[in-house]
């Protein structure tokens, strides 16, 4: 009971870090309607640009930010191949992808993996600040927390600006915003920079806490960022502010990793991890098709016009 | 106004579809001009509203408005001095934003968006303001998502954020086209209310011959990419319906059953 409560513990810490990269594919999944696969590359590497920075002695809250930046380059080169090039949206994510795997492994300097043990990360930075009862977890969870509340309201103020509310219309009616004197092509590449600037910098924070960055780190977080923002919408719903909705992103990415972390206790082998990710978010993506299929709308007679 | 001088606009260049949509096309529209334009299915009159808006580059030909080159100017860009409403209700608002914001986001056309609020308090006041004169109640709906309207609601607010900042140009692609009579009426009047009101040069394209009479001080026809029946003023207004029918008839059986 103690290990799964210990498991339970890091899995909220864990999914608290990887819910800044839920915020990320939230605002191309959801708000540019854009299924962006630079992600996986992306996530890698922040987690790759850390680690070396750390590993060269830099300061690793600093080391977090220049992962931030590489991120936003690599959101920009997505958004040009699609918006400029005219490569479709799927493809030019999925062409940064590979192209990120070979310069994450660069950065790692062709190393998979590189491992921080003994080096100052800002999660042992915390730990060594606080009183000594706190325990890992706690610390990354603390952390977690205060990152993604400061993001989600930098966000929330974000979108509601001027430039904000046109990226939201470029997602939801190109032509809209474009015949209102939108650059839409500029709004895409903003919100893919933005978005993959946050999931470089979750990738950086993952990587800080676990004390290693590995090339493959960024495999499939497209998918675990889907089904997080699914799972969120599906217990929140979609009627609900911005704020609240940014919160329940973040919450969505903290109930997958709960359940990833029981079903792995209750014998699910770590290896067929991605397999039952990517059949719940089939399920879930399915769910509007297969409702329409068998649940007859309810009809309101009053506000038919 | 809006000159157009040797506009012609070839679709699917060099393939066995190729198709010439406008040819060597002229027309010069006067500050204040309220111009219908009628034609044949093909006959290229969303063409040439959709190159005005910067849709489609034309292979040929200049387009001035208001004295400057616009030819070349990318879509967003000349959007500054057009406004625009689409046959689609769907294309001319966001469905999954607010009433209010997509408001806003017409009160900045051809504004510099910067990082201050997308949408202030005066504007609110003055979009209730505005709502008002469409007389759809939408004025006491300001946060309403878009998606909930009818048709002819979001057909009525997307001519309302057209307009709301004052175009050089209106261009209006068959816009009530896709509305049921009653309502394709109610717009049709809205239109003229807010056209007479600013005083604004005004392209409409429509299908219907008695509205294309009806409206406006100018009416074109066109036909297979070329205008082949130009009226204005008196002769205008003393059109019938009829008269335009045997003009058709010389050019073209099919817009009969248009």
């Amino acid at each position: 009971m103690e290990g799964l409560l210990l498991s339970i513990n890091s899995a909220i810490a864990q999914g608290v870090l990887w819910g800044i990269m839920t915020l990320g594919v939230y605002i191309t999944y959801k708000i540019l309607d854009y299924a962006d696969l630079t992600v996986d590359g992306s996530f890698a590497l922040g987690g790759a640009v850390s680690a070396i920075l750390i590993m060269m002695g830099w300061d690793p809250l600093l080391s977090l930010f220049i992962a931030f930046l590489s991120g936003l380059l690599a959101g920009v080169v997505t958004g040009v191949l699609h918006t400029k090039l005219k490569i479709p949206a799927i493809l030019s994510g999925i062409l940064s992808m590979i192209a990120l795997y070979s310069i994450n492994l660069s950065i790692m300097g062709g190393k998979a993996n590189i491992a921080l043990i003994g080096m100052e990360t800002v999660f042992t930075r915390a730990q060594d600040l606080l009183p000594a009862g706190f325990d890992k977890a706690m610390v990354s969870l603390s952390i977690g927390v205060i990152f993604s509340l400061a993001i989600m309201g930098i966000l929330y103020w974000f979108f509601g600006t001027e430039i904000g509310a046109l990226i939201r219309a470029t997602g939801n009616n190109e032509n809209m915003a474009r015949a209102m004197g939108g650059n839409t092509d500029r709004m895409k590449i903003l919100g893919l920079l933005l978005s993959n600037g946050l999931v470089a910098l979750s990738g950086a924070l993952v990587a800080q806490s676990q004390g290693y960055a590995d090339v493959g780190m960024g495999t499939g977080t497209i998918v675990m960022g889907l089904a997080a923002v699914i799972i969120g919408e599906v217990l929140f719903g979609t009627r609900i502010n911005y704020f609240l909705r940014m919160t329940s992103v973040v919450t969505g990415s903290v109930i997958y990793r709960i359940i990833i972390a029981l079903v792995l206790r209750i014998g699910l082998k770590s290896s067929n991890l991605k397999l039952f990710t990517a059949i719940i978010v089939a399920m879930a993506l399915s769910i509007p098709e297969i409702k329409s299929k068998f649940v007859k709308p309810k009809i309101n007679l009053e506000k038919a016009e | 106004m809006l000159k157009i001088r040797n506009l012609t606009k070839v679709f699917n260049i060099g393939t066995i579809n190729e198709q010439r949509v406008l040819c060597n096309l002229n027309l010069h529209i006067c500050e204040g001009d309220f111009v219908t334009i009628i034609g044949g299915n093909g006959a290229g009159k969303s063409t040439l509203l959709n190159i005005i808006a910067g849709v489609y580059m034309p292979e040929e030909g200049e387009i001035f408005l208001a004295g400057e080159d616009i030819t070349k100017m990318p879509e967003y860009k000349r959007a500054a001095f057009l406004g625009r409403v689409f046959q689609d209700p769907l294309m001319g608002t966001a469905a999954d934003m607010e009433i209010v914001e997509n408001l806003a986001i017409a009160n900045r056309r051809g504004k510099r968006r910067g990082l201050s609020w997308g949408v202030t308090k005066e504007e609110k006041t003055k979009f209730q303001e505005s709502l008002k004169i469409l007389g759809l109640g939408l004025e006491n709906r300001l946060n309403d998502k878009v998606g909930l309207l009818s048709g002819g609601q979001r057909q009525a607010l997307a001519l309302l954020m057209a307009t709301i900042q004052k175009p050089k140009l209106l261009l209006l692609d068959e816009h009530t086209a896709a509305l049921d009579p009653k309502t394709a009426i109610k717009v049709l009047e809205l239109t003229q209310e807010i056209v007479e009101k600013n005083k604004l040069t005004t392209l409409m394209v429509t299908h219907n011959m008695k509205d294309a009479i009806k409206y406006g001080n100018r009416l074109i026809m066109m036909n297979k990419g070329e205008i082949v029946y130009d009226v204005s003023g008196e002769e205008k207004k003393n059109l019938k319906v009829t008269d335009l029918l045997e003009k058709f008839g010389s050019f073209s059986d099919r817009m009969l059953l248009a």
